[in-house]
């Protein structure tokens, strides 16, 4: 590759971009608005893949907008970490984008709808509050960027008005404003005892005291809430199922991770050496708890959009066991690596796997007009396709080879059975078990042989959105080396050396 | 002698407890909005404290008082959005408080 290209304000475009497209977005009016959007996404990749060349060439990528240096300017920098996870969200947002033309795409004969207006340009803000969060090196920044996020993400849950998505649409906001405002609490404590917010610097200054540990729990537990762990999930299920299908696939697959992935940066790279190992003990029994409890309550779900939200309340529990398994100890330990790749693969294969279950969702709402699990027979005759790409997807939730959600789970097992803590092993596989069992329980009427009443019939490319999603979810698990590799650059030493 | 600084942190902190109090225990909308309105004084006091002791003789360190500033604003239109979606609850259900928790097995509705 020429280095001009290598050198491009990649970074810059990302956050830019999408923002750009959705100012834009608005007074283009609800027949051209998707045209914009759908044009924009498919930018996504190309610019995620120009920064992953970037990043594979010149090594981390750091950025100080506008020539001010830190701690006075913005910093966004890129690591494989923060890579891997804008290509995750470009392909996932694309994606949904071509999906979403199915409900959101103006209609020949019909006018202007306020939702097929509206749609497009929170999309397009998601995506670039998304892009800012993976790129910003400034945890102020990182504030900012959680709350456009939420901004965008609370009006897509209610966008088609039904009484019950504003609900759980207010829910939401209120157990997401509670978090970014603990969160920033804790910046401010930050602040006022080492004197800057950026990632980088406060790493070097960080000195344990009374106000870095009330800093770190509090901007924990508000990051907790938003990522809907257990016992904060309540918020989740509602949300994620009044959705519109292709929300609640932006919403499972990549706003969840969003707050996930600042808590990665807060404890793997700014304060590695204060995570005790009390503390990460308590995320890890409240992942196990997440996992179990979402799993349970997935089994009993009498809607597949509700069966499929719990199930993402449970593999978020995942996530969460990489914390007592990357620390702890003294010493360098070799497993933690593995533990926090594997944390971060089960991150990316949930979220392509996810997205492509509630694109299914989508197509199921749109042949039978309802989701309830037990009136779905003979849809495998109808939409054998996107059964199929649901099916695939159900493969990397449990966990079973080829697929990403395998590999994530291997390395996450092989931590915890080389650290001597045999008792995360025993939730992973519960879950495992337990993922088996609703995916099944979802599958089995759909392949069923009844009559099914009249499905409006779907044609096959739409179909194909969520099976290349979830083809691509088992491709990781056949090609894991990638972003193994691709995730080594600029990780950081608590990730490689484990917390403490 | 306690500082100015010391006073603003201490409000900060009330402010901080009376907004969480309310979030949790008031079930109407509204309140629950105020509430956390209380917490985002709270905390930009907090900032206040932080920016006033930072500063030299020149006056306060004017980075905190830029991020109080951005807070205002997203607290603003989160506010802003906020109390639409609550007027939007009322005006489709008549109710003004959420809906209890969705049962765990939630049947066919």
């Amino acid at each position: 590759m020429a280095d001009g290209l290598a050198d491009g304000p990649w970074a810059e475009l990302l956050v830019a971009l999408p923002l750009a497209g959705m100012l834009l977005a608005l007074p283009l009016g609800g027949r051209q608005a998707h045209r914009l959007a759908l044009l924009v996404l498919a930018a996504g990749p190309v610019l995620a893949l120009l920064l992953a060349a970037q990043l594979w060439q010149g090594g981390v990528v750091g950025v100080a907008l506008g020539g001010f240096a830190a701690p006075l300017g913005i910093a966004l920098r890129a690591d494989g970490l923060s890579v891997l996870m804008l290509l995750t969200t470009a392909v996932v947002l694309c994606a949904t984008g071509l999906a979403a033309r199915a409900g959101f795409a103006p209609r020949p004969g019909q006018g202007e709808t306020r939702a097929g207006l509206l749609f497009w340009p929170l999309l397009l803000a998601l995506w670039g509050a998304l892009n800012a969060v993976f790129l910003g090196n400034d945890l102020f920044n990182l504030y900012v960027a959680l709350e456009l996020l939420t901004l965008a993400a609370v009006p897509l849950v209610c966008i088609e008005g039904k009484p019950e998505a504003v609900a759980a649409a207010l829910r939401y906001l209120l157990f997401a404003l509670l978090g970014s405002v603990l969160y920033l609490l804790g910046a401010a404590l930050l602040y006022g005892a080492h004197g800057t917010l950026d990632i980088t610097l406060l790493a070097a200054r960080l000195q344990p005291g009374p106000a870095t540990w009330m800093a770190g729990a509090l901007m924990t537990a508000g990051l907790l809430a938003k990522t809907a762990l257990y016992p904060l999930h309540l918020w989740l299920p509602p949300a994620h199922a009044a959705a519109p299908a292709a929300a609640s696939a932006v919403l499972s697959a990549l706003v969840v991770k969003a707050s996930f992935f600042i808590l990665l940066r807060l404890w793997f790279d700014v304060m590695p050496a204060l995570a005790g190992l009390g503390g990460a003990t308590l995320l890890g029994g409240l992942g196990t708890a997440a996992i179990l409890a979402g799993s349970l309550l997935a089994l009993r779900q009498e809607r597949l959009k509700l069966a499929i939200a719990y199930s993402t309340m449970a593999q978020l529990g995942y996530l969460f066991l990489m914390f007592p398994l990357a620390g702890g100890g003294t010493e360098a330990q070799p497993w933690s690596a593995g533990a926090w790749t594997g944390g971060v693969l089960h991150a990316v294969s949930h979220a392509l796997a996810k997205a492509a279950m509630f694109l299914v969702a989508g197509l199921v709402l749109q042949a039978a007009g309802h989701d309830r699990i037990r009136a779905l027979q003979g849809l495998g005759r109808a939409m054998p396709v996107a059964v199929f790409a649901f099916g695939l997807a159900g493969l990397s939730l449990m966990g079973l080879p080829p697929s990403g959600g395998f590999v994530a789970k291997w390395l996450l097992l092989t931590a915890a059975l080389a650290s001597g803590q045999w008792w995360w092993a025993v939730p992973m596989l519960a879950g495992g078990l337990l993922a088996a069992g609703y995916v099944f329980r979802l599958l089995n009427p759909a392949l069923s042989a009844g009559e099914g009443q009249g499905w409006r019939p779907v044609r096959r490319r739409w179909q194909a959105i969520p099976l290349a999603l979830a083809l691509l979810s088992v491709a990781l698990g056949l090609a894991p080396l990638l972003p193994y590799l691709l995730l080594g650059l600029g990780r950081s030493p608590a990730a490689e050396e484990g917390l403490g | 002698m306690t500082s100015a600084a010391t006073l603003y942190g201490l409000a900060g902190a009330a402010l901080v407890g009376i907004g969480l109090y309310g979030l949790a225990v008031q079930a109407h909308v509204l309140r629950k909005i105020l509430a956390f309105n209380l917490i985002g004084s709270g905390v930009f006091l907090v900032f206040g404290a932080v920016a006033g002791r930072g500063g030299g003789a020149g006056g306060g360190d004017p980075v905190p008082q830029a991020m109080v500033i951005t807070g205002i604003v997203v607290a603003l239109s989160a506010t802003a959005l906020a109390v639409a979606l609550a007027l939007r609850l009322f005006r489709e259900t008549g109710r003004v408080t959420l809906p209890p928790d969705p049962p765990a097995g939630a049947r066919d509705g």
